[in-house]
């Protein structure tokens, strides 16, 4: 432990790790499925907020708080998924991200607009400076408790009827479909799971920073979320976890470069694009890396081409 | 079985198929054949339910089938191969044999995090009906590669597999053997009067006219989306009308290079 905090990784940092991990995975599914939505920032905030609320103001202990957080996010993913998922690629990520600015913008609202309804004065979300003071409640144990419950619950996912059928979604939704999957209900279960994945994070990381405003869920969080999954790499569920992980302690570690810290931060990210597209866990990129370290001749294209797969 | 009433589809100002009639019976081999752009895809699209008819009706085993999605018509019994082999590339070969047979297992995700005994079970009884499949289609040994890396004849004789599997009473054939040598089409057709022989009913569509005449009972030739002739291979082979717009298109096609 002292090792680690020497390079910067406190107690802190080391829980927002774990936080970041969960919706590293959060993303995670929804992509391993062939979905593009970037809804996890708007779902985050449903989470963080109704999760809040129920702790400050009806004194629930935090496991109440993440059972009533994820509920409202999967509530709300149904009727937002079923007309939302028709929609694929960059459209379905417009669309997404719309929501995710609807939930902001609402939340940013939420007490002029329940005051003038209501004509009485209400005080719940606090507008834009957002609610503060929120207790530190989340402890390291339970972060990774729910995080391994989390990871048991994907591979057993993947080791099952329907997990078969997300990667087949993924590969060919037509041919999925003709094989008897319902993708209709496929895409929007596995986007209901990634919005509850992405709410608990919401919670738990609500009562860590102690304080929570609408900005913290904007575009920049979905972007942050993203890279997550993309720079650890979606070809397994270690992928998503490894990418919160680097990105959450990298700018720790690379505090000795004081005013520099965001270039070689920035450049770090860029070589892991570049050299290793498929993410960091990506078994046949490192051997591919090493080949062109060593200065051997790419094999053919057809190998590559499985491996990339 | 299968009945076809005044199927039409239009799309947009084309008319890709026109008032098609069409009946296959139970435990027949029907051939569909017709030039290139004639509207057989289409016509499979609308019975397989990937794409649904402007007007007309498609009755199965007594059931209107022509509005429902693609999943609930392969879980009544439809199966169907794809022209452009259409293998889930980045999985197995085996996986692509149990993820077909999605429709024939219980299991929940529930099942699986726990492992009762209903999920062991039947995860077993998938895998063993899979390689089965894989025997009899001459991929045993290939059951752990990537179905993406499997030589060209492999593919086309997994997706026949991968259709089977999903334990299908009519099955679909859109050109089974495009790109296949004659000793491999020759060994396919085998394989489809075997089908036959397990009482499974079978629309092919097919180019390769010694196929045609190896299995099938009976040919529906399709030209600009209308059915124009019908009847035993004999029958269709010395149909005038056949001749001509069949057979003088499929030149036009080869000399234009498709």
């Amino acid at each position: 432990m002292d090792l680690l905090r020497s390079i910067g990784i406190t107690e802190i940092v080391f829980q927002l790790m774990l936080v970041n991990a969960i919706l590293g995975l959060s993303i995670y599914l929804t992509l391993y499925t062939g979905m593009f939505s970037l809804a996890n920032a708007g779902f985050m905030a449903i989470g963080a907020y109704v999760g809040v609320v129920l702790t400050q103001n009806y004194d629930l202990p935090l496991w109440a708080a993440l059972i009533g957080g994820m509920l409202a996010a999967g509530v709300v993913a149904v009727p937002i998924g079923l007309p939302v998922l028709r929609l694929r690629d960059i459209y379905l990520a417009i669309a997404t991200i719309g929501f995710g600015e609807v939930v902001r913008i609402l939340i940013l609202n939420f007490d002029t607009l329940a005051s003038s309804i209501s004509g009485e004065s209400v005080q719940l979300t606090r507008g834009a400076l957002g609610i503060t003071g929120i207790p530190k409640i989340t402890e390291t144990w339970q972060l990774l408790l729910f995080l391994v419950v989390t990871v048991y619950i994907l591979v057993r996912l993947h080791r099952s009827r329907f997990g078969r059928a997300m990667a087949a979604v993924r590969q060919d939704e037509q041919a999925a479909a003709t094989m008897g999957i319902n993708v209709v209900y496929v895409k929007n279960a596995v986007f209901i799971f990634s919005a509850i994945l992405a709410a608990s994070a919401g919670v738990l990381k609500a009562h860590l920073t102690r304080t929570i405003s609408p900005g913290d869920y904007g575009f920049d969080q979905v972007v942050n979320i993203l890279a997550f999954a993309v720079l650890g790499g979606t070809s397994t569920w270690l992928g998503p976890i490894v990418g919160g992980f680097v990105l959450t302690a990298l700018p720790e570690i690379l505090r000795e470069f004081k005013q520099y810290r965001g270039i070689v931060n920035g450049v770090i990210l860029l070589m892991v694009i570049v050299y290793l597209p498929g993410g960091l866990v990506n078994i046949n990129g490192w051997k591919r890396l090493w080949r062109r370290i060593r200065g051997q001749p790419s094999v053919t294209g057809k190998i590559q081409d499985a491996e990339t797969g | 079985m299968l009945e076809l009433k005044k199927v039409s589809r239009l799309f947009g100002g084309l008319q890709a198929l026109h008032q098609v009639d069409m009946h296959v019976l139970e435990g027949r081999i029907v051939g569909l054949i017709g030039p290139n752009g004639a509207g057989k895809t289409t016509l499979i699209n609308n019975i397989s339910g990937l794409d649904h008819p402007t007007s007309g009706t498609i009755h199965f085993e007594g059931r209107e089938i022509h509005n429902l999605p693609p999943h609930r018509i392969t879980g009544l019994g439809i199966a169907r191969t794809y022209q452009n082999i259409r293998l889930f590339g980045e999985m197995t070969v085996l996986e692509n044999l149990l993820i077909s047979q999605h429709g024939r297992g219980q299991a929940t995700v529930f099942d699986s995090l726990v492992f009762t005994p209903r999920f062991r079970a039947e995860e077993r009884r998938l895998k063993d009906a899979a390689l089965q499949l894989l025997e009899r289609f001459q991929l045993a040994g290939m059951a752990h590669l990537l179905a993406g890396n499997l030589p060209y004849g492999d593919q086309r004789r997994l997706e026949m597999a991968r259709a089977l599997a999903t334990g299908p009473k009519l099955l679909l054939l859109d050109e089974p053997t495009a790109g296949m040598n004659p000793i491999e089409t020759e060994q396919l057709g085998e394989q489809i009067l075997r089908l036959r022989d397990e009482q499974l009913t079978v629309l092919v569509i097919e180019h390769d006219m010694s196929l045609i005449h190896q299995v099938c009972d009976e040919i529906y030739v399709l030209n600009f989306g209308q059915i124009i002739a019908h009847g035993t291979p004999d029958v269709i082979k010395h149909n005038p009308q056949v001749i001509e717009a069949y057979l003088g298109r499929e030149e036009d096609a080869e000399l234009a290079g498709g």
